[in-house]
Formats: structure tokens, sequence, C-alpha cells
């Protein structure tokens, strides 16, 4: 057997492919061994091997005939499962939609694959993105590779772009696809140690991304270091004209503009967010990274983003009030599940069905979006939460005029043991405290590891940035990643 | 504001979600706990704040008032679209009987 590919990332292939390194093929075997041999961590829900080969064999191809092979010629990729992907299964993590099959591809995933990449399978996620431990699929948990030192705990890949962190960490996929509606690239990425970025709102098509909060939605790339993700993001992003949001605007060439100076950058540190409950760990990196930023020649500056606190609940309005709408089309007629109880009528197979195939925290998001949109109830709670969405954005706009991009920590905390904060919703909620105002002003914001806090589990940095300005956010995190030098893998226990 | 055992049963009928006696129960305290963490918006002063539902500033596209602009999102795909049907009959959609 040749050299073991799997060690590496998005460019590192891409170039060795082009390069007659290695073939194309040769990658996508390995990496299918490596997902064969990986069924512990749950990652993926469903494998296609024949499609990851199909794609190498291609790619070989085009090398052979002297064709370009595109931003990600010959690299396998994990496909989060809430992109339609045709003739496989899609399933959003949920019952409802298991067996469904879309007869068409998303965007994202298409513009992936003309850029040459291939599929190594569906990855597992929170039900319907809704969670932050990946512990709400219907599949079953999936587990990160990486554990506390000394012990043998199964612990959170964060959530809700999960199977995708715990992958990608595991080296068993180079990179994988994720979506960011409240933190669930973010999150996920530093509880595992890699790399994710959520781009401007409307940078990548919502079509064929099965809907949570369509006004918080957008999906990006998670993989191990910064080059990776501005490579993949290029090829994911685009303006398509089938959805109504998206942005009509080029797509920089972020590859070729990283740079890791940061002279004449102000990065701006909002004290908002010392927050009580956060670890010193997650402090003590936040300390560290500002020195890294100075040291690439940024002006560190305080700032203030006064409305963070109610960033949260609001979200916890607008997103539920979304995401009781959207699924308001899973009745059991048209794809996926259908309950039909003997003798029952209409009405009764919409609520049977329902009650069969959401899961609990896909229920009670319904329950209280369903009930904050209703009639008496309204204006209290949605029109209030989008007017302090709004107070949220104008803090952003306000700080820009003093700083060009922000730091803040990812989490309030490392990772931490599946099952250990299930009996209250509102303490797995509180994971995202720090991703969700980010999220709520459509910014684009990164997570890049830090390094590893005293239990050996990986702390991540987070970089928001003005919108449409990913650049600045990928340079930034480009200087953290070549002074963090975080090359820590997990051992191997699976 | 909280809501009762009656409230979360008329939400969960809005719904269309079916819930027993036992998961109203639990539903109830944990509704309250989300919906009491949520009430301190009302502490926020949004005088003269208008409710934001577009983050990025953008316009609204018309596409080409032509059939099948987009041959992805046009006509035509009547298999395609039932495909996935529970109980698709006739090149139709097959629901439960309606009306009597």
């Amino acid at each position: 057997m040749s050299e073991d590919l799997t060690n590496l990332g998005v460019k590192a292939i891409r170039d060795g492919v082009a390069a007659g390194d290695f073939t194309a093929r040769e990658v996508a075997e390995q990496f299918n061994a490596a997902v064969a041999g990986a069924a512990e961590l749950n990652a993926f829900i469903v494998t296609t091997p024949e499609a990851a080969l199909d794609a190498a064999d291609r790619t070989d191809a085009k090398r052979a005939a002297g064709e370009d092979l595109g931003a990600m010629g010959g690299v396998p990729i994990g496909m989060k499962d809430l992109f339609a992907t045709h003739d496989v299964q899609t399933t959003a993590a949920s019952h409802i939609l298991e067996g469904f099959k879309p007869q068409y591809e998303s965007t994202v995933s298409q513009n992936l694959w003309n850029a040459g990449a291939g599929m190594l399978g569906k990855l597992n996620l929170d039900q319907f993105a809704m969670g932050s431990s990946n512990e709400t699929s219907y599949f079953g948990n999936v587990s990160s590779p990486w554990r506390k030192e000394g012990s043998n705990a199964a612990m959170s890949p964060g959530g809700s772009s999960g199977g995708s962190s715990s992958a990608v960490a595991a080296r068993i996929a180079p990179a994988a696809t994720g979506t960011d509606t409240g933190g669930s690239i973010r999150q996920p990425a530093a509880f595992t140690g890699i790399c994710g970025i959520k781009p401007t709102y409307g940078r990548c098509s919502r079509w064929g991304v099965v809907a949570f909060a369509s006004s918080l939605d957008q999906a990006g790339p998670m993989a191990r270091s910064v080059e990776d993700c501005a490579i993949m993001l290029g090829a994911m992003a685009g303006f398509d004209p089938k959805d109504a949001t998206s942005l009509q605007m080029d797509v920089p060439d972020w590859e070729a503009a990283l740079s890791s100076d940061l002279s004449g950058k102000r990065v701006g540190i909002p004290t908002e967010y010392r927050m009580e409950g956060t670890d010193q760990d997650i402090l003590d990196s936040w300390e560290q990274g500002k020195a890294w930023l100075k040291d690439a020649g940024a002006e560190i500056v305080d700032i203030s983003l006064p409305h963070t606190k109610y960033a949260l609940p609001a979200y916890y309005i607008i997103a539920p009030a979304e995401a009781s709408s959207n699924l308001a089309r899973y009745d059991g007629v048209r794809y996926g599940l259908r309950d039909l109880p003997e003798g029952a009528g209409l009405q009764d197979m919409y609520a049977q069905t329902r009650a069969s195939g959401f899961g609990d925290e896909v229920k009670r998001r319904i329950l209280i979006g369903t009930y904050v949109l209703s009639a008496g109830f309204y204006d209290a709670y949605y029109t209030q939460a989008q007017k302090v969405r709004a107070l949220v954005s104008q803090d952003y706009e306000k700080a820009w005029a003093k700083c060009d991009l922000i730091l803040a920590p990812t989490t309030p905390t490392a990772s931490f043991p599946l099952g250990s904060l299930n009996e209250d919703p509102l303490t797995m909620y509180l994971n995202d405290v720090f991703a969700v105002p980010a999220s709520l002003a459509g910014l684009p914001a990164m997570s890049v590891p830090a390094g590893l806090n005293p239990d050996g589990l990986p702390l991540g940095l987070q970089l928001v940035g003005k919108a449409f300005d990913e650049q600045t956010v990928l340079n930034a995190g480009l200087a953290i990643q070549e002074r963090a030098g975080f090359d820590h893998a997990p051992e191997r226990w699976w | 504001m909280s809501v009762d055992k009656q409230t979360v049963a008329k939400i969960a009928g809005l719904a269309r979600i079916k819930m027993g006696d036992e998961e109203l129960e639990r539903m109830v305290p944990e509704l309250n706990n989300i919906l009491n963490w949520v009430e301190q918006l009302g502490e926020v002063d949004v005088t003269g704040v208008e409710p934001m539902s577009a983050v990025i500033p953008n316009t609204l596209r018309l596409r080409d008032d032509v059939v099948d602009a987009d041959p992805l999102t046009g006509g035509g795909k009547r298999d395609d679209v039932i495909a996935n049907a529970p109980a698709a009959e006739h090149g139709f959609f097959g629901v439960p009987k309606v009306i009597e």
C-alpha cells in the first residue's frame, strides 16, 4: 500500500492529484476504507463509496486528457445530510424523511461536484439541524473522536453539524459541508479542533437545503485548515436565481488573496462577551488570541455590543417561529413518512404522521414557534424579537466604526460528555451564546482551533467580519493558525 | 406569560402534532422554562426600531416571464414530483377521503 493519504487536507489532495503524486482513485479508496472502519463514530447516516470512486475516476480521466481538474479536483468529502442529493437518501436525521430520495441536487452540492469533489456519504446531524450536541438525530448520537485524557466517556462532537466535525477531526474525510443557523458550523468545529466558516448570509444558495430557519440558514465548509476552508467555500458559494435571498455578487478568489499579515487591521474585543459561566481556559485562549493577532500586525481595540445578552433569547423566538412554518410541509402527503391509522381521516393522518416522524426537540421548537406566532402573542414575542434582532445588527454597524473584525471565543466551554446536558433544553441552548449574534446579523464568522484545555480537549476562537468580508475573517484565521500551530489529532480508539 | 396543559394541547392541535396526556404534561414545564427565559426581551427599549427579517441588504428579483425559465424549477416534472409520495395514484398525490 502507498503512503497514508487520509492525513491530507483539501489543498494537499487537490495539488497532489494534479501533480500526479497519487491518483484521485487512490485517495477515494483510502477514505472509503477509513469511513468503513469508523462506524463507531456514527458520523455517517449512509455511505456512498461508489459515488466517491466514480468522481475520482472522472478526475483521473480528466487529468489523463489534460483537462482542468477544478478547485476541488480529486477531493472526496462528506455531505451533511441536510443537502438534497439526487437519488441518495436525504433525511435531515429525521424519521419523517427516512427513505426520501430527492429527484434533484442542491445547488451547493452540485457546485462541489462541478468543482471536482466526490461524495463519501451523507453525514449525521442533529434532527433538522436543531441541537448543539448531536443527540437529537433519529439515527443515533454521533461521537467525537476526542476524549478527555484518562476517560473513555463518549464526548459530543457539537451540533448540529456534528457528523461533519467528527468525520473531519477523525481524518475519515478531508472536509465536509456544514450549515449554520445559530452556530451549527462554528460550535462543532471548536469542539473538535477543526476550522469552519459560515459566510455572509446569501453567499451559498439555500436551494435544496432542508430548511430550518430560512432567514438564518447558511451553508459553509468544515476542514482542518483555513486554506482548505477558503478553497471549499469558493467552490460552494455563488449566485443562484433559485434562491430569492442569494447574493448577486461575484465570488472573490479567497484562496488566492489569503494573507496572514494583518497590518492596518483593527480587531475589536467585545466587553459583553465576558460572561458568567465561561471557562477560565476559554478566557485564557481569548487572551492568547489577542496576542497572536497583535503579533500579526493588528491593533486591538475594545468595543461594545450592548445587546449581546438578548441575542440568544431573540434567536429562540425567531428560529422556532420560522421552523414551525417551514416544517409544516411534512404532512404525510408529498414525501417521507405517512402514518395513517385504520379508518383515520386527513387531519388525523397529519397529526399522527407528525407525532411519529418528529423527535422531541423538533416538536418542542415547532410548539414554541406556533405559540409565538399565534394570535394575541405575535407582537409580544415575534415582533419584539425581530426588533431586538435589528438592535443586535445595529450594534455591529456601530462597532465597525472602530474595528474591521471581531475576536471572541466560539463557545463558553469545551466539549461535554454525551448525555450530560440533556435534562434541560435551556442549558443546551447556552452553548451557542457567542455564536448566535453573528447569525442574527448575517455576518461571516469562523472558528479556528486555538489549543487544548488541560483535559486535552480542543478550544476554538471565533472571528466575525463585516458583511461580504470573508477575506479578512479568513486572513485573521490564518494568522491564528500559523501562531497556534495546532497539529493535535485525536488518538484513534474506534 | 406561561402556558398550561390546555394551551399546549391547543398549540399542538394547531401544529398538527398528536400528543397524549403524558406528553402534554411533560411539555408544559419545558415550554414554560423557555418562555420565561425569552421574557427578558421585554426589558429592551425598542422605541422607534423597525422589526428586521432581512439582515443583508438585497432586492427581490423577478425571473424572466417565460415558461421553464429555469429548467430545474420549471414544469414537466410530474413523475419526479410524486416519486417520493407515500401513496401516489394515477399521477396524483393520494390522500384519505376528505368529504363523506
